[in-house]
């Protein structure tokens, strides 16, 4: 467990609603589950109020989606602060999560980790000064015959070296998305070698 | 080793489209509303004599589970899908939903069927962004065609699949967990009894699988339960999709046959462990809340539920993360005991307290800055932990560092004594 707490009240926007076109998303999210089950629509909702609130969830927000759903504002601050993906503060444009769990660790996460520590400036769970990159140390992503591997914003980038995670970021600072997937020859999680004999 | 006919996911690296009409051509969707026909009756004793064992992680035979289900249906019936794939190790089940979704989707129909259920549910990891888009992909192009929905393949049989995405938890993808948070609530698994078979979803009955379980289930039917069982050993019967991932020199996600040897599965597919075979220290079988295996072990075991659970491990997802000589044992079980100490869910005292006791002595092993005798604490704490909590996450934060003191033990002793030494010199 880790303890997650919503920022502090000076950053906290006084109010939050739903934009036009998310509003709309709303009732398709709600519709997806029994009518009398509307709290099983958290979760997404929150993910839809902080991709609306530039990748963070202000307790705003839960305030508007508790109305939405007819739950407690407790419930709501509950389920936000459990579950590591709802960014309780400001994050960087690009938020960087690098997976240091044993099967990235085994092939070299310790490499990629200092690349972007040193590139950016920043260490675990800092934003920089021009509010571009926040770093962040998670766990296992689910990618691991692609290792090592970090997460930015909604896109894995895998099969990482140190040459290739800093021209990611360098990409990234010049405004340039880099390609997702495997950064290198691979397609996909495929053996790079055609099927062996056994010895 | 598989021979390609006995393949079931052909497209898993994704080399060919996953959109509907690829599928179709590969043989999905080709005659579900026959096997609808059937009844649900025989798809759960077809599934029954394959002897399909579930595939994420605790390997309990799928046709019994399903068979679980109330016969009299009084509330409504669930099937929910566990895509929350966590477990350090393990990537197969990514590879099957953006590449072969429609097998899942077929799945889970016949499933659904099966058990009575008019909803599915799919619970996708939250990170899975890219995944969770191309299921939804899939998930509307068979709407379109009326593969599922109202009149499903024109059977008369209404089904609809929701899909749902987490938000970042381990803990969702033990199957109360994950139906607590699918209810919109934290993730923290429930007491059993009762079964999610009698009180699941909403309270009503609802059967949690795994998704290469409910996505292999098209192909058992279409090509007969013999022909699963027979491929593999008894009771440790069919394919298998194997992620390798640490020192190899390909890791990579393969489907092969249950019963496959460890040594063919990593020379064969993987490239071989990094500067040959000799240079093996130890593997990790089944994801990471599977104790390690030595070398020595390694030689002849072979990869299936039982023949694992014989060396004092288990297959659990078949996510082999191999190590080395060069790697720092100590230090990799200790980054598994920080992952479970991160994903433990904090709702009872043995684990919540228990992993980050176990973390924090792990760190001290690392440098050997400890007495001898810490080690038989730290097992002991591992033992407390070990089956006395609700979920098996405790029970999953004790095996990797049980399994560590049992064949390392040396390797730990070692750094005290050296730390001691080097103290001493100082």
């Amino acid at each position: 467990m880790s303890i997650r707490r919503p920022a502090a009240n000076d950053l906290q926007p006084k109010s939050f609603i739903f934009n036009k076109i998310n509003t709309k998303e709303v009732d398709k999210i709600l519709s997806k589950y029994p009518k009398e089950k509307k709290a099983s629509a958290l979760l997404p909702l929150l993910d839809l109020a902080q991709r609306q609130h530039d990748n963070w969830v202000p307790t705003a927000a839960m305030q508007c989606i508790s109305e939405i759903l007819s739950i407690p504002l407790i419930k709501v601050l509950e389920v936000a602060t459990f579950y590591t993906m709802f960014n309780l503060e400001p994050v960087g444009k690009n938020l960087l999560q690098v997976c240091t769990t044993t099967p990235c660790w085994l092939r070299g996460s310790d490499d990629i980790v200092s690349t972007c520590r040193n590139k950016l400036g920043i260490d675990f769970g800092e934003t920089s000064k021009d509010n571009n990159f926040t770093l962040l140390e998670v766990e296992c992503l689910g990618a691991c015959s692609n290792a090592p591997m970090v997460q930015i914003n909604d896109d894995f980038y895998e099969d990482l070296d140190s040459d290739s995670m800093l021209k990611i970021i360098e990409d990234l600072q010049n405004g340039n998305k880099p390609k997702p997937g495997p950064q290198s020859k691979r397609f996909g999680s495929e053996p790079i070698y055609k099927k062996a004999k056994l010895k | 080793m598989i021979s390609d006919k006995n393949i079931i996911f052909d497209n898993i690296h994704g080399f060919n489209s996953s959109d509907i009409n690829s599928c179709t051509k590969r043989g999905d969707w080709s005659n579900t509303k026959s096997l609808i026909s059937k009844g649900a009756e025989w798809i759960i004793n077809e599934v029954k004599s394959s002897e399909l064992r579930g595939r994420g992680g605790a390997g309990f035979p799928t046709g019994l589970k399903w068979s679980f289900m109330p016969k009299e249906k009084n509330k409504p019936h669930y099937i929910v899908i566990n895509a929350d794939e966590s477990e350090p190790g393990t990537c197969k089940d990514r590879e099957i939903m953006r590449n072969e979704p429609h097998k899942l989707i077929e799945g889970i129909l016949l499933a659904g069927y099966a058990m009575q259920a008019n909803h599915g549910f799919i619970y996708i990891r939250g990170e899975f962004v890219q995944e969770a888009k191309a299921l939804d992909k899939a998930i509307n192009e068979a709407y379109d065609k009326g593969y599922i929905g109202k009149n499903a393949c024109k059977t008369g049989y209404s089904f609809d699949i929701t899909l749902h995405r987490g938000a970042g938890a381990y803990i969702c993808g033990e199957e109360t967990a994950l139906l607590e948070s699918l209810e919109g609530k934290k993730g923290q698994p429930r007491l059993k009894p009762p079964f999610p078979a009698n009180a699941g979803l909403y309270g009503c009955p609802t059967t949690v699988s795994n998704v290469e379980t409910v996505a292999v289930v098209p192909t058992i039917l279409r090509r007969g339960a013999d022909w699963f069982s027979s491929i593999g050993n008894k009771n440790n019967t069919g394919t298998k999709l194997f992620c390798i991932s640490g020192h190899v020199n390909s890791p990579c996600v393969v489907e092969e046959e249950m019963g496959i040897t460890l040594k063919e599965l990593l020379e064969v597919h993987a490239g071989g462990v990094t500067g040959g075979w000799d240079n093996l220290l130890a593997v990790i079988p089944g994801g990471s809340s599977t104790p390690l295996i030595p070398a020595s072990v390694c030689e002849d075991i072979v990869m299936d539920f039982d023949s694992l659970k014989n060396v004092g491990t288990g297959l659990g997802t078949a996510g082999v993360i191999v190590m080395d000589k060069s790697t720092d044992i100590v230090k990799a079980i200790w980054r598994l005991s920080k992952f479970y100490k991160h994903e433990s869910c904090g709702q009872c005292t043995p684990c919540r307290e228990g992993t980050g006791w176990v973390m924090r002595s792990m760190e001290k092993l690392i440098h050997g800055n400890a007495n001898i005798r810490d080690i038989d604490i730290l097992k002991n704490v591992c033992d407390q932990i070990e089956g006395h909590t609700i979920c098996a996450l405790g029970d999953a934060a004790a095996w990797p560092v049980q399994g560590l003191i049992k064949h390392f033990r040396y390797e730990i002793e070692n750094r005290i004594s050296n730390y001691k030494v080097l103290k001493v010199a100082e």
